[in-house]
């Protein structure tokens, strides 16, 4: 598996060229659209012209400005629009950890060296979990321009891209009353119940995607009857691939 | 503008009931693009083809198959799929009350704002004993058709609540090995540790712009009037020098920038 991108962490002068791996995955099981015999279907594009399938070399991106009209804009040119500066993960300013509101964190990466970088990933990573900092920086990756924030995660490196802050609503956007003093017997009432609820500490390992394990159940349960089965030759078509993420990210930060 | 709530329900702490009001915290900023067909600039259209016989397959006649090995699938059936969506329900749940910094960021999704209800103060009450006594809540609902887990927190003053990933979505730094190489040196550390200090400040969001949506949005509009400008090709540079050479040199720049501000 190749590296969701690949390029450079700099703090200061010092470069560091990593790779970035997702740090998430999907729990859906993927359900694959079938025909009549069961045979796997494709999602084709087509002309609204000529009716006919298109090509992926026939498709061209456009940003409709103004209704039925389309600027073409190709790869080519997202690549050349980015800021050259913006092309590096260059952290320009850390902050303490638990700083960040929560409601920017959007998805995970984590930064695996690339070879021979090993050392100053290691003094990064290190010099960040002693003083319990996050380095942020913006940069431009398959166009779009994210604002990271890189965290010293049991001594790897593990970035979340964020919302913007014009990418989030604030109450006043949203037309929420004005704030008002609650009365303190009311407000002691609510302490009290959450300390009756307190936990040490949140049990991730326990939140299970229930909607996935109802959906392997009943396939579990259907598989007994024939009925429910379809086979198809698979000779001529590639079953459909899992890849083992924590394989794939092993493997980096072995450097190999 | 005031947004419009997305759906109604009730947190329910004990027996503890605060009607509320979900909102997006979300502003979608993205730039939109559409995929066109080439020769006629018209925007395409989707359906299912069968790969063998090339004939299009509609909707109605689509089947869907779990694929329990290559080439064998399961068929699941519209009622099959019904009868594993949740009960509606109006009630979030929040049965326990955790440290927010034992969350780690990962788990973080997407975030909505709650607005009160009906029952102002009960709203305001609950984010100021959150703040108190800081925790976040742990709650669970069910919301168009699909359980949800989040965190509920107070934010100035305010609830929010941000959807949570499940265990199964997420990789933990805890199942992988530390990375391989060499250790860096004290010396090396004290420098580091320096450097990141000069770079220390507060977390401001708007500090930070996203200037290449705005770069790309000129551009089509340059484009649409018929003058395309010329963009100069991605040149990629790569230099290697010792590294506590580069960390000297980082903070000698640094501190100069600093006595000149």
């Amino acid at each position: 598996m190749r590296p969701f991108w690949s390029g450079t962490l700099t703090f200061g002068l010092v470069s560091v060229p990593v790779n970035l791996f997702p740090a998430n995955k999907s729990s859906r099981p993927s359900l694959r659209m079938l025909g009549d015999e069961g045979a796997p279907l494709q999602r084709r594009y087509f002309s609204q012209k000529t009716e006919k399938d298109l090509d992926a070399d026939e498709l061209v991106r456009g940003y409709e400005v103004a209704k039925g009209k389309f600027v073409v804009v190709t790869d080519d040119e997202l690549d050349r629009l980015a800021p050259e500066k913006s092309r590096d993960i260059d952290l320009t300013r850390f902050v303490k950890e638990d700083t960040i509101p929560p409601v920017h964190f959007e998805r995970g990466y984590f930064l695996t060296p690339e070879s021979g970088s090993d050392k100053a990933y290691k003094l990064l990573a290190e010099t960040m979990a002693k003083s319990g900092l996050a380095g942020l920086a913006t940069f431009v990756m398959r166009g779009k321009e994210h604002l990271i924030a890189i965290f010293s995660d049991h001594g790897i490196l593990r970035a979340e891209t964020m919302r913007f802050a014009d990418e989030l609503r604030s109450p006043e956007d949203l037309g929420l009353p004005k704030k008002k003093k609650a009365p303190p017997a009311t407000v002691r009432k609510f302490e009290k119940l959450i300390s009756n609820k307190a936990k040490k500490s949140f049990a991730g390992a326990k939140l299970h995607d229930q909607q996935a394990e109802a959906l392997l159940k009943l396939v579990k349960k259907k598989e007994k009857k024939r009925g429910n089965v379809v086979q198809v030759e698979t000779e001529q078509r590639e079953p459909g691939k899992v890849i083992d993420l924590v394989a794939v990210l092993k493997k980096s930060l072995a450097g190999k | 503008m005031a947004g419009r709530a997305i759906w109604k329900g009730e947190l329910k702490i004990g027996s503890t009931k605060v009607p509320v009001k979900l909102y997006s915290a979300v502003a979608d900023r993205t730039v939109r693009f559409h995929l066109l067909d080439d020769k006629h600039l018209m925007r395409v259209k989707q359906h299912m083809v069968n790969p063998d016989s090339g004939d299009e397959v509609t909707t109605q006649e689509v089947k869907k198959g779990y694929e329990i090995e290559p080439g064998k699938f399961v068929i699941l059936t519209d009622e099959d799929l019904q009868s594993l969506e949740p009960k509606p329900s109006r009630e979030i749940d929040v049965a326990e009350f955790v440290p927010p910094e034992s969350i780690n960021q990962q788990w973080y999704e997407r975030p909505y704002y709650l607005g009160p209800d009906g029952d102002v103060d009960a709203y305001f009450a609950l984010a100021e004993a959150l703040e108190n006594r800081e925790r976040e809540g742990i709650a669970r609902w069910v919301m168009r058709n699909k359980h949800y887990i989040g965190a509920l927190r107070s934010q100035d003053g305010y609830l929010v609540l941000v959807t949570l990933r499940n265990a199964a979505e997420v990789i933990s730094a805890r199942e992988l090995p530390k990375p391989a190489g060499r250790e860096p040196s004290a010396k090396e550390l004290n420098m580091a540790k320096q450097l990141v200090g000069m770079l220390e400040g507060e977390f401001v969001a708007s500090e930070f712009e996203d200037e290449y949506r705005k770069r790309v949005m000129e551009f089509i509009e340059r484009k649409a009037k018929g003058h395309a400008p010329k963009l100069h090709a991605v040149k990629t540079k790569r230099k290697t020098t010792s590294l506590d050479t580069v960390l000297a040199k980082s903070l000698a720049s640094l501190k100069k920038e600093k006595r000149a501000a």
